[in-house]
């Protein structure tokens, strides 16, 4: 039984526009102390798409050579982001930068809002989506966890959308699961939760809900050990589909004895 | 910045440095580089390879092939991206 379920999650392959990926992990590569951990943190975690920022080459500083030289593209899917991103027109500049590198066309599209909560400015996100997709990118968009953005940003074209489970490196956990569940019920692009994870718990209970991935970075940057969170994760991701997939058992106000009442002894 | 905005006539004194050099802006910063340099130059000066950055000039992105073709003027804004560590 266990074999069947665990076969029949091994054939819903995570699909993102078309493109089949072995992982419904994604992990960050910000924040480690060094590139090392990350780079061994990357391999614990079993994760194929590896999401990266675009900035300035630091002309000043020689020993930076930047994360290509880190991260292997052959065995890695790079998906480059535009944190850090305020207005609609910055991110579409930093999604086609990111797209000249020359590995893909998708783009996590990030457009911030507010400095103190990094909670996505939707109005930006929706407009740099319309633009993004009319280019030809594919668009994973992070989104708040309201089902009318994510309606309207499915609406613009993106490929995926990508609610929060709570704000960017904060560590709270799945704040809301029923507007989670209620953004995966509606929408028919993959709904992959980005940001808020802290650890292994959490992302067992958001894959609970249903949804088709999770992306992380804090939690395995910042744990006191990230190659064994890392590990940690991929199998608590795991654990959290097929527990999705084997359905779980209805909640009861009462006790019910597992062993039989009958045969007892007088 | 517009072409038609570039004075034709130094704005500054004549330097020993003027008959051969021009200043453009890398990254934010100031910089000298020879007259006639295309943005393939600039790379080779700055010892970053190609392939693993993304330039912007004047706010288009130059593709690797056509780096070596488009020549560098005066005032120009560069803007040389890689990747990086990010979420």
């Amino acid at each position: 039984m266990a074999t069947t379920v665990a076969a029949s999650a091994d054939q819903q392959q995570l699909t993102i526009a078309g493109r089949a990926f072995r992982s419904r992990l994604m992990v960050g590569t910000g924040k480690y102390t060094d590139n090392d951990t990350m780079v061994r943190a990357l391999e614990a975690s079993g994760a194929e798409i590896v999401t990266v920022a675009v900035r300035r080459v630091d002309l000043n500083r020689k020993n930076e050579e930047g994360m290509l030289y880190y991260l292997d593209p052959d065995r890695l899917f790079l998906l480059a982001n535009t944190a850090g991103c305020y207005t609609a027109d910055e991110a579409v500049r930093y999604a086609r930068l990111a797209r000249e590198a020359g590995f893909n066309d998708f783009i996590k599209l990030e457009v911030i809002g507010d400095k103190d909560t990094l909670l996505p400015h939707t109005d930006g996100l929706l407009a740099a989506a319309r633009t993004l997709s009319a280019e030809g990118f594919h668009v994973m968009a992070y989104t708040n966890d309201d089902l009318i953005t994510a309606l309207r940003l499915e609406d613009a074209g993106c490929a995926a959308v990508m609610p929060l489970a709570s704000p960017i490196g904060s560590g709270l956990g799945l704040l809301n699961p029923y507007t989670i569940r209620t953004i995966k019920s509606r929408l028919a692009v993959p709904v992959i939760v980005d940001a808020g994870v802290g650890t292994a718990s959490d992302a067992c209970v958001t894959m609970e809900q249903g949804v088709d991935g999770i992306l992380m970075n804090t939690a395995l940057a910042q744990a006191e050990h990230p190659v064994a969170m890392a590990r940690a994760m991929g199998l608590a991701v795991e654990a959290g589909r097929l527990a999705y997939l084997a359905g779980r058992m209805p909640r009861r106000e009462t006790a019910v004895p597992s062993s039989p009442t009958a045969g007892m002894l007088d | 910045m517009n072409a038609w905005h570039k004075p034709r006539m130094a704005p500054h004194p004549p330097t020993r440095m003027m008959q051969s050099s021009i200043t453009i802006v890398v990254n934010g910063e100031p910089r000298d580089i020879e007259r006639d340099a295309s943005l393939l130059d600039l790379l080779r000066r700055l010892e970053l390879d190609p392939r693993l950055v993304v330039v912007e000039h004047n706010q288009q992105i130059v593709r690797r092939p056509a780096l070596a073709g488009t020549a560098l003027a005066a005032g120009d804004q560069i803007e040389l991206v890689h990747f990086v560590g990010g979420g």
